[in-house]
Parts: C-alpha cells; structure tokens; sequence
C-alpha cells in the first residue's frame, strides 16, 4: 500500500517497513529506546492539534457530545430554557481552544453544522461540509508549496468527522447514505447513534446490524477503515472496534449523585442514565477512540491519506507532472462537489470490492 | 307524581341500545416521520397487534420510495360494544432527501374520503353510507427537535383545516422531565404562532364534579401529549409486572401517568372524544369541504375556473363535485311538480265543498 511508507515515524510501527536490511543482536545496553522521551518532550514543547467536525439534525446532542468528551464547556450548548430557532441553510460555525491536562497542550477546533438536514428539501444539503473541508486543504495545500515554508504549518484540516445518527432503530436514510457515501472519501468519517438512551440494548443491537448492513451495502467506509491496518495488532485491536461501530453514545454536561459518586448523566423518572458507564452506553468506547488511543492515527490517514489525495488531485489539474522542477503556481482550485474521484489512486481494487 | 312521568328520560338508554346495536366506526390516521414509535403506539393504544405482518425497508428500499396511504382495518369488541377501527398509515413520510409536497397524497387522500361522502349523501340510497372520513389524525413530533420542524409545519397548514389533529410527541422516554416541559411549551407556542388549528377539547360543563374537571384541565394541559408506547411486559422485580420499557438504568412504564401521558392520550382518544371527534369531522369539517365545493359551483364559469385551478398549485382542494346524471334531476322535478298540482286540485276541491256545505246550512238556518 502506498500510504505506508510515510507512517514509519510513529513509533507504534514494529516489523518491517523496509525488509531488506537485517537485524543485528545487540550485547549490551546503548539507550537507543531513550529517542522515544526525546520524541515525548519535544512533542509536548510545541503541542498538539486536533480538528473535529460534528455534523447531523439539529437536536441530536452533538454540542453535548463534543462538551462531554473533552470534559468542559467547549462549545456552549443551547441553553435549555431557550429553544432558538432553526437556521435557514446549513452554516458551519468553528470554535478554538486550548485545553491543557498533564503538561500536554492540545489545541482543540471543533466545527459544527446546524441546519444540517433539517429542511424539507435537503438536496444537497453536504455540499458546504465538502467546501469547508477541501478548503482546509487548499490552505495548506498553499503553504506547503511555497518556497519559504513556515517551520510548523498550521494544520487546519479535519482530522475526524463524527456523524449523527437519529435513533430511528429502522435503518439508514437516504440522507445519511448520501452524506456518507460523499464524505467517507475526503475525510475520516465515525457514524455514532446519537441519544442512545431511547433504545434498549436489544433494539441498540438490532440497529447496529442494520446499519452496518446498510454500510457494506452502499460501499462507506467509515474509520477505522480496513485498508490501513498495518499490521495483525493493529488489525486485531480495529477489528473489535470495527465490530461496534456505530457505537450508541449519550452525552451529558450535568452532574448527578449515584451511589455517593458525582457522575455525569441524564436524570429521568426511571433512572439516572450514567454516560461513563459501560453497561448504559458507549460512550467510554467513543472517547477512547477519538482520544485516548487513535488520535495521532487519525491524524495520520488525514495527512498521508485524504491530504495526500487531494494534493495528487490538484496536482494534476494544474498539469504540473509534465512540468520540470522548480516552483510552482497551481491554478485556482475549480468548485468540485466529488473530490474523491482520485481515491482510485489509493484505494486498492480488491478494497473497494470487498467493501470494507 | 306518576300522572307526570312521560318516560321519555328512557331515551338516551334507547339510544344507547340503537348504538350498541350499530355499532362505531373510527377512522383514526397517524403520521410523522419514520422511527417515532407510531406502530408500537397503535399496538400500545389498541391493545392489538395491528402491524403483525409488517416488513420495514431497509435503506436502499428506502432510497426508492415514495408516500404510500395504508389502510388497515380492525374491530375491537369490549364489554358487548363493537368498534370497527380503520387505521391510516403514511410510510415514506419525510423520509426522501427532498421532502417538497409530499403531504400532497395525504391531503389528496382525505378529500377523497370527503367527496365520497358528499356523493353518498346527494345519492338517491342513503341507507347504508359508509363514513370513511378521517376523523383524527395523530401527528407525531420528534422529540429529538427544537419543536416542530420546517416539514411538521407544512404538513399542518395543509391538513388543519380538513382533519382533527392531535399532536403527539414520540419516543418521550428519551426526555427528561424538564426537556419535555420546555418541548412542549415551545410546540404550543409554534402552534400558536403559525396559526394552526388543532383539534379542542370542549370545555366541560360547569355541573360536572370537581375530579372530573381537574382530570380534563390536566388534560389539556399536557397537550401535546409526549407518550411512550409498548407491547412488551416488564417484570421489575419489586413492582407487579406492567407493560414498559427495559433498560439497564430503570424500566419506563407506558401506564404510569408520571412516566408519560399515555393513559391521557388513552382516555381522550377512547374514552370521552370517540364520539365528539367524529362530531366535529361531521359537523365543522365536512361542512366546510362541502360549503366550499357546492359554492365553487355554484359561481358562474365554476366548473372552468376549478379544472384551470387544478393545473395551477394553489387551489388543488376544489374538485369539482360530479353531479347526478341529468335525466334523473328532471325526472324527479317532473315527478314533484305533479305531485304539488295533485294536491293543490284536491286542495280546492275540499275548499269548495266546505264552502257548498257551508251554504246549504245557512240556507237551512
């Protein structure tokens, strides 16, 4: 796969990306593992970004959700007492901040999309989601092609888009397959099922498996996707979460006394639902996703994947492979609606039969 | 005392026999978006399993379909009284990309019920005419939303005019109790706001005891009703097993009117305005279609106007009602008309004799 030769840095990579050179045994200490706390110290120095798009019907807790996972008020949800009215056409709002846990920096931008598939006629209601991101790319698409490039380009393109999906507890509609369909090819995209907490855990299960059904059959590949496993640990850690996706998450941004713990969680006449707590909903296993374990790796497959397509896109346009060496000028981008034709450059043809 | 008693205080238990004997038919329609807990509902409300044969789509079934108008029909029988209970389904509503009239066929469908009554009782037969009109619509609102969304609201000024409506919220056990507050008091403001007109509960009279008047105030006040429905038993333990819904943090009873308002939609639907609901289908609504469709025709040029209307948008409503067929009108005038100059001969023939006895007496006097 051409995507891997790029990910060696991570120090997660174990065997071989280049088999050809043999290892050595070694008789005594060197300290060669001490470059992963070089690696550590310098990457707390200059800090991390990560960029997040929510996006689904207005209602679905997705302000709630983004509070609830990184445990503030990063986005002031509606206050409850104030229903505000719909807005007339999709609008993408983003918000910027800096959380800091354990001398770690993490500079934070979430984007959200209300009037999202909320009118009655939603034709191609995903078009702007689409601008936004290409246009992410396009910026730094730029400042990679200039001749003084800065030291740390800003990178502010969407590492994950997490969709909303209503609890219906029938299947898919036909908005979602289309949202999906369009932008699982320019982004990672993670389909939750939102306010879980009206669905029992059998209807939960059963909605599940519809909806993977619906996913496998309509060629989205939602992340992790299997083609950028790397090798069987990898494969076998996404292979569980693979098995779970969508996962079926509450959020909550209140906190409610159970058994003498603070807990977060909805308080309604037939029981506090508990949002951390396994046995209710899902919500630890999305968090641990987007967070705790495979957030450089979706900033991975943003860069060397989905960048990476869109680049060789707009290379092309411009016609710039026949050209020499040098600097270049690309040609301003035209307003394409489907950038993911150029995904076949990427995505394997066994892949795309096997749907995964 | 006896000499006063006429007994004709026996005749709302005569009519009461008549009605049991005839028996009630109800033509209930449901709508709203796919997913809102409308089928469990009905099976919750009738106690039937009405949806046994049910098959649900999957996505790329859905990506093909369009609004469908279901019947189903079913007759419930309680304590020795018959109701037959015309269900009306509209799967496929709100579930296409683009939505843009596709309450159309809806209200298309309950005119056509309005009009076949109108021919029915402009017929010659009027003994048996079947009421197929709708005589409630329960539209279910997310209660996922900021209140009614742009698709609720055009389907409500299409039909408000033509149907009772009972707004309903569904899948309620995903609110709190304060969300559900703010909810609902944010619908009855859009309501409001948009001017429409949803079914009113009658005031009751001012004789009835008090139990009953908080009952119908508490009633009205949790309008639009949020419910939950189920068919499944949930055994909780503790308390005695009761229909609900099992979850890992409580289990939410659709009887318990702290849970839901269920038993209210129950007892208004069923209990006290079965026969009020399908009053007001008779007498404000039906009167209206028909007033406005005999007027139409009777303006000169009507019958013009209401074809070139019928290509433009605006007034599909006004369809031309088809009269008798021309031989038999005549015929029947002809028919009345000798009947009215038979007795008007024989009118003046008893005048005449009166008057002839009248003289014959006086000439005896």
């Amino acid at each position: 796969m051409a995507g891997t030769s790029k990910r060696s840095m991570s120090p997660h990579s174990s065997q071989s990306s280049s088999p050809r050179t043999s290892s050595c045994e070694m008789f005594g200490y060197v300290g060669i593992e001490a470059v992963l706390d070089q690696l550590k110290i310098k990457a707390m120095k200059t800090g991390f970004e990560f960029n997040i798009m929510v996006v689904g019907r207005s209602g679905l807790g997705k302000s709630t959700m983004v509070n609830t996972l990184f445990k503030s008020k990063v986005w002031k949800s509606s206050p409850v007492n104030k229903l505000g009215p719909l807005p007339q056409t999709l609008q993408l709002q983003s918000v910027t901040h800096t959380i800091e846990e354990k001398g770690v920096k993490l500079k934070l931008t979430v984007t959200d999309t209300p009037g999202f598939g909320d009118q009655i006629n939603n034709d191609k209601c995903w078009d702007p989601i689409l601008n936004y991101i290409n246009d992410q790319y396009e910026h730094y698409l730029q400042e990679e092609v200039l001749i003084t490039r800065q030291h740390h380009i800003p990178d502010t393109r969407v590492h994950i888009c997490v969709y909303f999906v209503p609890p219906t507890g029938h299947c898919l509609r036909p908005l979602d397959i289309e949202f999906l369909k369009r932008l699982c090819r320019v982004v990672n995209v993670v389909p939750v099922i939102a306010r879980a907490d009206s669905l029992t855990l059998e209807e939960r299960e059963a909605f599940r498996w519809q909806i993977q059904e619906d996913l496998k059959k309509n060629g989205i590949f939602v992340y992790p996707q299997k083609c950028f496993d790397e090798d069987t640990d990898d494969k076998a850690l996404n292979d569980k979460i693979r098995e779970k996706i969508p996962f079926a998450v509450v959020g909550a941004d209140r906190e409610h006394t159970v058994n003498g713990k603070c807990v977060l969680g909805r308080k309604t006449k037939w029981g506090i639902i508990e949002v951390e707590n396994m046995a209710h909903c899902e919500f630890p296993l999305l968090r641990d996703l987007l967070i705790r374990s495979h957030m450089q790796d979706l900033k991975d497959i943003t860069h060397n994947v989905h960048y990476e397509n869109y680049r060789v896109h707009r290379l092309n346009e411009s016609h710039l492979l026949t050209k020499g060496a040098g600097w270049v000028t690309l040609s301003p981008p035209s307003r394409r609606t489907t950038p993911g034709r150029c995904q076949s450059l990427r995505w394997s043809q066994e892949d795309l039969e096997n749907g995964s | 005392m006896d000499k006063e008693y006429v007994g004709f205080a026996a005749l709302p238990s005569q009519l009461h026999r008549k009605s049991v004997k005839k028996g009630f038919d109800f033509t209930l329609m449901v709508a709203g978006e796919s997913g809102l807990g409308k089928s469990t509902l009905i099976n919750s409300l009738f106690l039937t399993d009405l949806y046994k044969d049910r098959l649900i789509p999957d996505a790329s079934a859905r990506l093909s379909q369009t609004l469908t108008i279901e019947r189903r029909g079913v007759e419930i029988e309680e304590e020795g009284i018959k109701v037959k209970l015309t269900l009306v389904d509209t799967p496929g509503f709100g579930d296409a990309v683009d939505n843009g009239d596709c309450w159309m066929p809806v209200v298309r469908f309950i005119e056509e019920q309005f009009e076949q009554y109108l021919r029915d009782e402009s017929g010659l037969n009027r003994k048996n005419i079947q009421d197929s009109r709708v005589h409630c619509c329960l539209y279910f609102i997310s209660p996922f939303g900021r209140g009614l969304r742009p698709l609720d609201v055009a389907f409500l000024r299409a039909v408000h005019e033509k149907v009772n409506i009972v707004p309903v919220i569904g899948k309620a056990d995903a609110l709190t109790p304060k969300e559900t507050q703010i909810l609902k008091q944010k619908i009855r403001e859009q309501l409001e706001e948009q001017e429409i007109n949803i079914y009113q509960f009658p005031d009751c009279d001012s004789d009835e005891d008090e139990d009953f008047k908080k009952q119908d105030a508490e009633m009205k006040e949790s309008i639009p009703f949020a419910v939950i429905g189920s068919s499944t038993v949930v055994r909780d333990g503790a308390t005695r097993p009761v229909r609900g819904r099992l979850y890992p943090w409580g289990a939410a009873e659709v009887e318990n009117p702290y849970h839901c308002d269920f038993l209210n939609l129950r007892r208004m639907l069923v209990q006290t305005h079965l026969q009020d609901l399908k009053e007001v289908t008779h007498d404000l609504l039906y009167e209206g279609y028909r007033a406005r469709c005999l007027q139409s025709l009777a303006r000169p040029g009507a019958r013009e106007r209401a074809s070139r209307s019928k290509l433009s948008r605006q007034s599909a409503t006004e369809i031309p009602l088809p009269m008798l067929p021309l031989a038999d009108t005549e015929k029947l005038i002809r028919e009345k008309d000798e009947e009215l100059r038979r007795m008007q001969e024989m009118l003046e023939k008893m005048q005449a004799q009166m008057q002839q006895s009248q003289g014959e007496q006086s000439d005896v006097l």
